[in-house]
């Protein structure tokens, strides 16, 4: 049975076997119906132009997993950040498992949606901000449609959240092909300030897809930083659906770690609905085999005096495919806008490919905006000059590549994180060195 | 005039009427409106076309009426309705002149009005005309001295009859029929072009040029162009359009093919300035071209384009970089005013190894317009050490107007180095205090911020054809540029 076919089915039995609230039923039943007619998007969509996703579509996914699995602390602990202490919402096949994580109600919601879509004392949040942010393409509407779980996170005014939390999804593979919708809502309230950190891991072979949605609302002067680590196994598939909206001089920036996957699809989209706004949208991307990752992001500034700064960075081996495709939009009353855009790749095989199309649409006349995109190789004096001072070529191509996602892995603000990154990238390089040298 | 600030030059921009709008009374031969297989089939026999000239269009013909207009570009504008176009007008009295006293002297006061009078011209410049007034060729000059290097310079429609095995053989090898939806059109229906052909070897001596009108009220212009530069010779090729004032819009849809052999090098230039429509967006031509060249060995294909003109502009002038070596280049300025619309820019397709190409596109825009880059740079995986640099830079004057940058960028192989840079600004404050504070009035200024924006691509143009750019420039921008 063809995917979309499936879900068409299963659609009516998961809205009888949820607890309904009028207002989430109504969001559901009418984003259902966008993607019911719309479909899964194709080649022949421009936002597609350079991802197929019918590799993937084809798996026999099962939308509900049956039965629940439990896993040891010790046996995952390596694929969480475990050497400071955090926040925790840690789901397995898309449940809720309440023995790996640390959630709390103690002056800020961590949590879950499940808790948040039913207990009335959250309603007020839910209809203010739930799918207010979320565009109405086909993907990010059956995720809105099959919402059920994933973290709810709302941090009052004026709370600096001291742990940073992670929201991490495992799957287990008992299914032999699973479809996981998990669904997040963010929202942090006047000068309030959190990290997040997200992570999809698979923990077999088996096929997954997950279909992710993740609304982000920066209020005034709120600070929001996240951390994306994407560093799955050859048969997982992510579409990463991530939409924020900042208000005045709030400060947004999602940094987006991918190493891993069958195919990653980025959409991050940002509004900005205030003036003195800084979004930050940064990524590394480092894969080889017949991987493919894309990014797709969009900065919407529609205010005055807003600033956004893109820096993706790409290095490209074996048979795979890097897809960026950035847009910025100024609109006619985003005055003294300054805008930049960054896009630099490296191709080390012969067999790789890279598609790339940052565009720009500027409709004010007072704005500083700018976008470079590069395709190279390493720079050949550099590394011979290493080389005749006795590094192997292997560490030294290792350094020079370390060098150039070296521009994003400076702005990441918890320490830890950083050297897990590193850790990642020495292990992708197959080098041994340490880049803190 | 030291008052004279940005939003003082805005509202002469939007004030200022085409001055180039006038219609020449000429009894044309028109067939009525509409298109089906006769009316193909008649254009080839009114061109006393051979057999296989009349297949080929009529292929091209079917092709058409299974596809669809294309949507994706960033323009709207109200679709031409292709039933309502009369597909063929020629000048009535069409003699075969010898020389230019017996050119109908309405029409050559046509010229003298655009200050291009063909005497001046031959007199002066040295440039050859094959001048196409309505689709049909009615002047061409400098045939023999041409004749005598071999080289062969006519209207496409002469080159069918005299020289069938070079146009049967290059003719939609670049653009082929049904290549999209205006090129299918074209090769249905065009009504005449320019042909060139440049021996092996042979160096050009001079400038070749044509220049289209449409002047037929409600007519479409077809044109079709077909350059072939033979192993080792060198050619430029020059390209200017005017078109009188209309109301109703009015839609051209030519086809250029450009192939350098080996060693050869072809530079395009065009000048473009369609009439824009009025200031309030109505009336003003349609221009959806297809160009596209092909290099081989070494061969070099560099495009030149200066456009000022058209409602709605839609063209993307490519190369495809087979042979080793080879090199093509793009050089844009695109002034858009008022209500115009441009989607421009190019295609490099990188096929050959140690193929190089560069890109240059400056937008302008103006009033309530919208001026887009959008290009291609392909980099296919047997393209070893390919090299691209691409600079799109906008200039936005008034908060009207948009500046739009679509580069798509496909590297297929690692050896590729590709660079891309685009930016947008306005003119800067500070850069006119600046001038303001050494003497400089803030018109001046501001005519000399335009022009050393341009600069970099008004270099390129020929010298003869340097003047004529700067003048619509000027009326585009009038007292931005001096």
């Amino acid at each position: 049975m063809e995917l979309k076919e499936k879900l068409v089915s299963s659609f009516l039995a998961f809205e009888n076997s949820v607890d309904v609230d009028a207002y989430v039923h109504d969001v559901r039943s009418d984003a259902f119906k966008i993607f019911e007619e719309k479909g899964f998007p194709t080649k022949k969509e421009e936002a597609w132009k350079y991802t197929s996703l019918n590799k993937i579509l084809n798996e026999d996914y099962s939308v509900f997993p049956k039965q629940e699995n439990a896993l040891e602390y010790k046996d995952v602990k390596k694929y969480l950040i475990h050497d400071i202490d955090t926040y925790k919402v840690v789901f397995i096949d898309g449940k809720y498992s309440s023995h790996l994580s640390q959630t709390t109600h103690d002056g800020i919601d961590v949590c879950l949606m499940s808790a948040a879509f039913s207990k009335p004392k959250y309603r007020l949040v839910i209809e203010n901000y739930f799918n207010k942010a979320a565009s109405k393409d086909s993907l990010t509407s059956l995720n809105t449609a099959f919402s059920s779980e994933g973290a709810y996170i709302h941090i009052p005014k004026n709370k600096l959240v001291e742990k940073p939390i992670q929201i991490i999804h495992f799957s287990t593979g008992n299914e032999s092909a699973l479809m996981l919708q998990p669904r997040n809502l963010i929202v942090v309230d006047e000068n309030s300030h959190v990290q997040i950190i997200e992570r999809h891991q698979s923990l077999t072979s088996n096929a997954i897809l997950t279909n992710s949605v993740t609304e982000i609302f920066a209020n005034k002067r709120a600070i929001v930083d996240y951390y994306k680590i994407q560093n799955d196994n050859s048969n997982a598939s992510l579409i990463d659906n991530t939409f924020i909206k900042q208000k005045q001089e709030s400060v947004a920036s999602v940094h987006t770690f991918s190493f891993g996957g069958k195919l990653i699809r980025n959409n991050l989209n940002y509004y900005q609905e205030g003036e003195r706004i800084d979004s930050t949208l940064k990524g590394v991307t480092i894969i080889g085999d017949k991987q493919h990752v894309d990014h797709n992001t969009l900065v919407h500034h529609i205010e005055p005096n807003c600033e956004s700064h893109q820096d993706y960075k790409g290095i490209f081996g074996e048979n795979s495919t890097g897809v960026f495709n950035g847009k910025i939009i100024v609109e006619k009353e985003a005055q003294k806008t300054n805008a930049f855009q960054v896009n630099n790749n490296i191709l080390i095989s012969d067999k790789a490919t890279i598609n790339t199309k940052p565009q720009l649409e500027i409709f004010a006349d007072d704005v500083k905006c700018s976008h470079g995109c590069t395709i190279g190789q390493l720079d050949e004096s550099a590394l011979f000059y290493m080389q005749s001072r006795g590094i192997p070529k292997k560490e030294a191509k290792a350094l020079l590549m370390y060098a150039f996602s070296n521009n994003v892995l400076s702005s990441v603000k918890i320490p830890e994180i950083k050297q897990r990154i590193t850790k990642i990238i020495a292990n992708k390089l197959g080098v041994s060195i340490g880049f803190d040298l | 005039m030291s008052k004279y600030t940005e939003d003082d030059l805005r509202e002469e921009l939007k004030t200022k009427e085409y001055e180039y709008g006038f219609y020449t009374d000429i009894e044309s031969d028109t067939f009525p409106n509409g298109l089906n297989e006769d009316i193909v089939r008649a254009i080839s026999k009114k061109k006393e076309e051979p057999q296989w000239m009349t297949d080929w269009r009529l292929e091209a013909f079917r092709a058409w009426e299974k596809m669809t207009e294309p949507e994706w570009a960033n323009v709207h504008y109200k679709k031409p309705d292709f039933q309502g176009i009369s597909y063929y007008s020629a000048p009535n009295s069409k003699p075969k002149y010898d020389s230019l006293d017996e050119v109908d002297p309405e029409l050559l006061a046509t010229f003298e009005k655009l200050g291009i009078s063909l005497d001046e011209q031959k007199k002066l410049s040295g440039v050859a005309m094959d001048v196409v007034v309505d689709s049909v060729s009615v002047a061409t000059t400098f045939k023999k001295t041409l004749g005598e290097k071999g080289i062969i310079f006519m209207s496409i429609s002469e080159a069918i009859k005299e020289h069938p095995e070079l146009v049967k053989k290059y003719l939609g090898t670049i653009v082929p029929q049904k290549d999209n939806f205006y090129a299918a059109l074209n090769s249905a229906v065009f009504s005449d072009g320019s042909f060139c052909y440049i021996p092996k070897g042979v160096r050009c001596p001079m400038e070749l040029s044509t220049y289209f009108r449409i002047n037929q009220a409600g007519t479409g212009q077809f044109e079709r162009t077909l350059v072939i530069a033979d192993e080792g010779s060198y050619v430029s090729y020059l390209e200017g359009c005017t078109a009188p004032s209309r109301d109703e819009n009015q839609l051209h849809a030519a086809v250029v093919e450009l192939i350098a052999l080996d060693n050869a090098e072809i530079k395009y230039s065009t000048v473009q300035n369609w009439y824009p429509g009025n200031a309030e967006g109505k009336g003003g031509v349609y221009n959806f071209v297809t160009k596209r060249g092909l290099c081989e060995k070494n061969a070099k294909i560099s495009w030149t384009q200066v456009e000022t003109g058209s409602a709605v502009t839609w063209k993307y002038p490519s190369c495809v970089l087979k042979g080793d070596n080879s090199v093509g280049e793009f050089y844009s300025i695109a002034v858009t005013n008022n209500y115009q619309q441009a989607d421009t820019g190019t295609k490099m397709i990188h096929l050959g190894k140690n193929t190089k190409s560069t890109i240059i596109s400056k937008g302008i825009s103006a009033g309530k317009s919208q001026n887009s880059y959008r290009g291609l740079v392909q980099i296919n995986s047997r393209a070893e050490n390919a090299r691209n640099f691409s600079q799109c830079d906008s200039l936005l004057m008034g908060n009207e107007c948009g500046a739009h940058t679509f580069p798509y960028i496909e590297a297929k192989n690692k050896t590729a180095k590709i660079e891309h840079e685009a930016t947008t600004s306005k003119i800067g404050e500070d850069q006119i205090f600046y001038c303001n504070q050494r003497g400089i009035d803030t018109e001046k200024a501001i005519a000399l911020i335009v022009n050393g924006f341009s600069k970099e691509v008004l270099n390129k143009l020929p010298m003869e054809f340097a003047v004529e750019a700067q003048k619509l420039l000027e009326i585009s921008l009038e007292g931005s540029v001096g």
